[in-house]
């Protein structure tokens, strides 16, 4: 057996036979045509669950947060672990969206506008809980610097004030350039429309936009600005939250890692909910041509990466803990492994750090149902690494006598639930009206698309002359 | 309505590609006109040059809202935490800057974001209720998969005529006149 080396044309990241014209009618036919009964069923579900959640609010204002499971140590529970899930899912999308467009990552395109609803549906979901856990939600205004009549302004060297600007800067921005990406998009969706009504809609939604190049050169420095910006603010956002608990002297949560570690399962889980919506989505809408398994593998291959760095983070803890000599920091540790919560915190290991080792082998990177439930399983693990972080830290804090075991109430269970219907009732909805690809993108990393790619005598496409690669063929001699 | 009635907005080619779309444009512009545009699906990699377009100035206005942002989170922080309502937390001073670091840069971020997005619109000139582009009933290919290369009747070397002229040998595939709809 030999091996060869070979340059061959760079792999399409569009793959099947597709033309500029082919790719607008496949992503805004799904808009553009009757709602399918499908969409109803599923639409219906997630209003009923949207429902609970209106429900369970609307009871924990009424009642107060005397319903939630509660206890005196633990003071925070299924609040807080919700919020940091919400956020961190919704990382994936500004991180696909800013930071790989950034790195000039073509691929990216198959998947930005999707993981950016994700995101701006992730973070609404999260938003909800620090604004209701506060007790009198009808004086929420207070975390404002507004002016009031009581003279009283936000204490600012709170962690918990530096969320508020962090989420809601977060969910603005992100918003703006969510935006800002679908303005071309809403343009197409104007001009392939045939109801009078979804015209002007999409007609007054892209603003007039005629594809101009002169808008185009402001566009894109509009747009590489706004990735610009969006990128340290995702690491931002989840170095902020992780601050409400490494601020604090709580052991297991004073801790410098906190901040990197954060981000990292941000990342994690956000990949890994950006993967299942879209293996899900793919198959209904018939996007496999776009979302294909090379750009799967990719996504596994930062799930991979980002999930043995939150496994490095859980090593370092345990390593700290004993190198620090601090005996409260070593005692919660220990607590972890055997503790009353060591239930949670073996479901972790296997989720965040069994798991992602699959990742290694090419096979099941690019299995699509072993993917999907790897990417359900990461979201668990996630969402038990926020559960053993607040609730196992704080209700067994320093005094032994103050110990006491937390278990959520139902309401704690019936507010998460309904928090997907809240993210489903809206991504159904963006599913259902907006295009669910980026149009104006996929068609800009078409190999077409560069001027470069055609023959000089002739002006016709030639695929020669696109960039090439080195790939390595195996010859069996 | 005909064409004897209506104002002359310019003259719309249409071409097969980007690289036909590219070379028509900076024939164009070798030919000295001013007030001319190009239409395409996605923006197109080299299409600047060909048009001569100078640097986009979006990056200053960006700076002015950075600076807003960064410039008004610590003037509100040092005057609500040192002044108006200064608060003993743990004896820490209350102009305390590492503390605002965080606020100060979320302001930041957010009011360059706005700037970036709404400063983009108004270089853009968007939003636009009405453009007689839209009257060509081709010019729809422009989001899809067509590119135009449109020439405005206000450019001093505008005749009908010779701008025809100039796109057909650029090997225009489909040429129109524009007519403003009044």
């Amino acid at each position: 057996m030999s091996t060869d080396y070979q340059y061959v044309p760079e792999p399409k990241l569009v793959k099947g036979d597709h033309s500029f014209g082919s790719i607008t009618d496949l992503i805004a036919k799904t808009p553009l045509s009757p709602t399918p009964k499908l969409w109803y069923l599923a639409f219906g579900l997630a209003n009923m669950l949207l429902m609970v959640l209106l429900g369970a609010i609307g009871y924990l204002i009424w009642e107060g947060t005397g319903i939630w499971g509660l206890n005196n140590p633990a003071g925070w529970g299924w609040a807080i672990i919700n919020f940091v899930w919400w956020v961190g899912i919704g990382h994936a999308g500004t991180l696909i969206s800013a930071i790989l467009f950034l790195f000039r990552q073509g691929w990216r395109t198959a998947i930005n506008r999707f993981a950016e609803a994700m995101t701006i549906f992730a973070v609404m979901c999260a938003g909800i809980f620090p604004a209701i856990h506060v007790g009198r939600i009808w004086v929420i205004y207070w975390v404002f610097p507004i002016p009031n009549q009581m003279a009283a302004w936000p204490n600012f060297s709170s962690p918990l004030l530096w969320d508020v600007f962090a989420v809601s800067t977060y969910f603005t921005v992100s918003l703006l350039f969510w935006y800002v990406g679908l303005i071309p998009d809403f343009a197409t969706l104007r001009d392939k429309a045939k109801s009078k009504v979804a015209k002007m809609s999409y007609g007054i939604a892209s603003l007039g936009w005629t594809g101009s190049f002169r808008n185009w050169w402001n566009y894109e420095k509009a747009y590489m600005i706004l990735a610009g910006l969006a990128t340290p603010l995702v690491l931002s956002v989840h170095t902020i939250v992780s601050f409400d608990f490494a601020v604090s002297v709580i052991p297991g949560w004073h801790s410098t890692i906190f901040p990197p570690y954060f981000v990292a399962g941000a990342i994690y889980s956000g990949f890994a909910m950006v993967l299942t919506l879209m293996l899900i989505a793919r198959k209904i809408y018939k996007l496999e041509d776009i979302m294909n398994i090379d750009i799967m593998e990719k996504m596994n291959l930062v799930m991979m990466v980002t999930g043995n760095l939150v496994a490095f983070a859980y090593l370092m803890e345990g390593f700290v803990a004993w190198y620090s000599g601090y005996i409260y920091e070593q005692g919660i540790f220990w607590l972890y492994v055997v503790g009353p919560y060591a239930w949670g915190f073996w479901i972790l290991m296997f989720c965040n750090v069994v798991t992602p080792q699959l990742l290694w082998f090419k096979n099941i990177r690019r299995n699509v149902a072993i993917t999907f439930v790897i990417s359900i399983i990461v979201n668990i693990g996630m969402w038990f690494e926020r559960f053993m972080i607040s609730v196992a830290s704080l209700s067994t804090d320093f005094m032994p006598s103050a110990w006491d075991y937390y278990s959520p109430s139902m309401w704690d269970i019936l507010t998460y639930i309904g928090t997907f219907g809240l993210f489903f009732t809206f991504f159904l909805l963006f599913l259902r009206f907006l295009p669910m690809v980026a149009i104006a993108e996929v068609k800009g990393v078409m190999p077409q698309a560069d001027p470069h790619n055609y023959d000089e005598e002739t002006s016709e496409f030639d695929i020669e002359k696109t960039k090439p690669v080195v790939v390595q063929q195996e010859q069996t001699v | 309505m005909d064409a004897e009635n209506k104002k002359v907005y310019g003259v719309l080619a249409e071409f097969k590609n980007p690289k036909e779309l590219v070379d028509a444009a900076s024939s164009v512009k070798k030919s000295g006109y001013k007030d001319f545009d190009t239409y395409a699906p996605f923006p197109i990699h080299g299409m600047e040059k060909a048009m001569g377009i100078k640097k986009s100035p979006l990056g200053w206005i960006v700076l002015g809202g950075a600076l807003t942002g960064m410039i008004g989170a610590l003037a509100l922080m040092i005057w609500v935490m040192g002044y108006e309502y200064p608060m003993n937390i743990s004896g820490k001073p209350f102009i305390n800057i590492p503390i605002y670091v965080p606020i100060t840069f979320e302001l930041t971020v957010l009011l360059s974001a706005f700037a970036a997005t709404f400063g983009m619109l108004a270089l853009n000139k968007l939003p636009r209720l009405h453009n007689p582009l839209f009257n060509v009933d081709r010019f729809e290919k422009a989001s899809d998969d067509g590119f135009f290369v449109h020439i405005e009747a206000s450019d001093d070397l505008f005749s009908e005529e010779k701008v025809t002229k100039l796109f057909q040998n650029n090997g225009a595939t489909h040429i129109e006149t524009v007519y403003d709809s009044e």
